[in-house]
């Protein structure tokens, strides 16, 4: 059945702090793990390693990575462990590289763990990727990243923007009040708001604590100080999910719409029942997809994982590597009724 | 208390008023009347600011709905403060109880509603009863008992469902219905919680086990030597506790739609409060499931009134805090004034 069992939030942190840590290293050790490689890739074989198996999150991730594995015509398996703990990687990161895997495409359970096991690799010749959550930036590659900051508020306010027609009034669920991300989140959509779209009027920003309860009053404080409230954006999973429960069975079902950041099992009866139109987080499969496009760039040497190297990515188009080697996924992807059936995460 | 007093041993002259008189009388002047009227001023004021907030079916229903899974965990938190014990555990056990819910109707598509609500109320139960046995044969302080439990529930519930949640999709209609369904323009969950409000305070005022459990919190020593059961009331009063955190466990599931493993964090604090705020003695022997209710309501109404009233986040908590305090302040007062006249009625004979 449907089940989640991935916190968005918790991604996007680990996501916020892999950046932080990867701007805040020397970006040392990265070169090219000069291992020829096949031009063609057909005979490589990658590795995903997800932080634990079982898990639908993941399984989306990978069955995207297996699409693209195939696409270059090459051999793909998945191992990892059953929990998700600091270094129940190591021993399939070491068996991997003793097999001669041509790369690892992994979510690293910690920054720092899995770190000398992939160096090893790296030594005898493995590429590695990071995707989902990176670990220290000396210890791989390239890491593909999700979503930023950026593309986050832009794609919230975009859509927020649409659904009202743009003008009207909206207001902000968020998280806690000294909630990082969310706070930076926000702070981007506001000048976004600014910029483009002068009617539209953010009229307060509630903080519901990633707690039902309090969500749910901040809620019903939103719609009932604000008469006139045309929509609420809560960036946090746990809020969206609220704020959506509230007003499907409430009075202003139908007058007062909710976005925001959510996942699609999360979301699933909201946008049935036509609380919720659309809303956004990225694409898994897309995630896991371009890993292992970039796991065959690295492998075929068609890039070192330096700054400014540009591959090919089969469907997804033409990326390049960034500083610190980020490859950065996109904007945020947008689940709607017509494609929220195809998820199960 | 109609029994002619033939000497002059009695501290208090009886009463000249009828049953009903004084029935009256004894609620107008009551610690609960107290809360009551608190409740109505902050209703008002909230109404004065926002008319929704009262006169809106809406506004309305959130009076009747909000409080009615805490009403449920503070009446569990009374009965078990009144013995002079604390159960700390009944956030952790709600998380428990609300996850299976879900996971109940996960694994076993078509499972009746009401075995679920059962299996949900027998966990808890269990729960409870774990650490009523750990209480009353371990000689532990409760505190220290289920402040363990707390931690290890929680444990439980983060590993079974690491950062797995439970969707609203996930759980049948029909169930997500009962947590939003109304008989009237009463909530059903409001019903629920009144029932179980009507059956704890019929047990404890006027049941020879209920008085009991006052006799136990007051002086167990007294209680032990007077012959009283105290070991199977603790253990009856933890149970009893862990089956309504239980119970609230299967309404969180189906007034959120939504459960993670964090479900009901911090909510043991909120029904300590409740019952605190609503007049039940921190160290046992007094007070009341009908104070506790109260002291529930009030403070999920006040919750719900301050982001109205525009408080900054950071004071609705200090209001909360704020709340508690004066009513340990008051009782202290009230105390004292009757320990005081007391006295001066025994002076004067």
């Amino acid at each position: 059945m449907k089940r989640n069992t991935f916190s968005a939030r918790a991604a996007l942190t680990a996501a916020g702090m892999s950046a932080a840590l990867a701007l805040a290293s020397c970006g040392g050790g990265d070169n090219g793990n000069g291992n020829g490689g096949d031009a063609d890739g057909s005979d490589l074989s990658i590795t995903f390693i997800p932080k634990n198996l079982g898990n639908p999150y993941f399984d989306t991730s990978n069955s995207g990575g297996e699409d693209a594995v195939n696409e270059f015509d090459a051999s793909f398996s998945e191992v990892g462990p059953q929990e998700d703990t600091p270094d129940g990687q190591v021993q399939y990161i070491n068996t991997a590289a003793q097999q001669g895997e041509d790369a690892i495409v992994i979510s690293g359970s910690d920054p720092s763990a899995p770190c000398d096991a992939l160096n090893e690799a790296r030594e005898v010749g493995v590429a590695v990727v990071t995707f989902d959550s990176d670990t220290n930036s000396d210890c791989r590659d390239v890491f593909v990243n999700q979503a930023d900051a950026q593309g986050i508020a832009q794609t919230q306010v975009d859509l927020v923007a649409e659904q009202i027609g743009g003008e009207g009034q909206i207001a902000i669920l968020s998280a806690s009040a000294n909630a990082t991300n969310q706070n930076h989140w926000i702070e981007l959509m506001e000048e976004e708001l600014e910029a483009n779209h002068p009617d539209i009027e953010l009229v307060e920003i509630a903080y519901g604590d990633d707690d039902d309860q309090r969500s749910f009053d901040q809620t019903a404080a939103l719609l009932q100080t604000h008469s006139d409230l045309d929509a609420i954006v809560s960036p946090t999973t746990v809020g969206i999910a609220a704020a959506a429960r509230y007003i499907s069975d409430s009075a202003y079902a139908g007058e007062v719409l909710v976005t925001g950041l959510g996942t699609p099992n999360q979301m699933r009866e909201y946008v049935e029942d036509g609380t919720v139109e659309a809303f956004a987080l990225w694409n898994p499969e897309d995630l896991g997809y371009l890993a292992a496009w970039a796991a065959h760039a690295l492998a075929t040497g068609e890039i070192d994982g330096e700054e400014g190297d540009t591959f090919e990515a089969g469907r997804l188009g033409e990326y390049t590597v960034g500083a610190d080697g980020e490859i950065l996924l996109g904007d945020p992807f947008v689940f709607d009724a017509e494609n929220i059936d195809e998820f199960d995460f | 208390m109609s029994a002619p007093v033939t000497s002059t041993e009695a501290l208090a002259k009886p009463s000249q008023m009828s049953t009903a008189q004084r029935f009256v009388k004894e609620i107008l002047a009551s610690r609960e009347m107290a809360i009551v009227l608190v409740i109505l001023a902050v209703i008002a004021a909230a109404t004065s600011l926002n008319q929704n907030f009262l006169l809106s079916s809406q506004g309305w229903r959130d009076l009747l709905l909000t409080p009615s899974i805490l009403m449920v965990l503070a009446i569990g938190s009374a009965i078990v403060i009144v013995t002079r014990n604390v159960d700390l555990s009944v956030g952790s056990t709600l998380a428990i109880t609300a996850y299976m819910t879900g996971r109940l109707f996960i694994d076993f598509p078509g499972i009746p509603i009401p075995v679920v609500i059962l299996i949900g109320i027998a966990v808890g139960a269990g729960l409870g009863l774990v650490n009523g046995v750990l209480v009353a044969f371990g000689k532990v302080p409760a505190l220290v008992v289920t402040l363990g439990t707390m931690y290890i529930y929680r444990g439980v519930v983060l590993t079974w469902a690491g950062s797995d949640r439970i969707n609203a999709s996930d759980m049948p209609r029909e169930f997500l219905r009962l947590g939003t369904m109304q008989i009237g323009t009463i909530p059903l969950l409001t019903i629920t919680a009144v029932l179980v409000l009507l059956g704890a305070a019929y047990w404890l005022n006027s049941t020879r086990s209920g008085r009991e459990m006052y006799a136990i919190g007051s002086n167990p020593e007294a209680a032990t030597l007077y012959g009283l059961p105290t070991t199977k009331r603790i253990i009856v009063a933890f149970v009893i506790g862990g089956a309504l955190a239980g119970l609230a466990g299967v309404m969180y599931a189906a007034r959120y739609g939504t459960v993670s493993a964090g479900a009901g964090m911090t909510w043991e604090l909120n029904a300590i409060g409740a019952a605190v705020i609503g007049g039940v003695a921190i160290f046992g022997g007094s007070g009341t499931v009908w104070g506790a209710a109260l002291g529930a309501v009030l403070l999920m109404t006040i919750n719900r009134t301050l982001p109205i009233m525009g408080v900054p986040d950071f004071w609705q908590r200090a209001v909360v805090g704020a709340l508690i305090i004066g009513a340990i302040v008051l009782d202290r007062y009230l105390a004292a004034r009757q320990t005081r006249k007391l006295q001066e009625a025994r002076d004067e004979t």
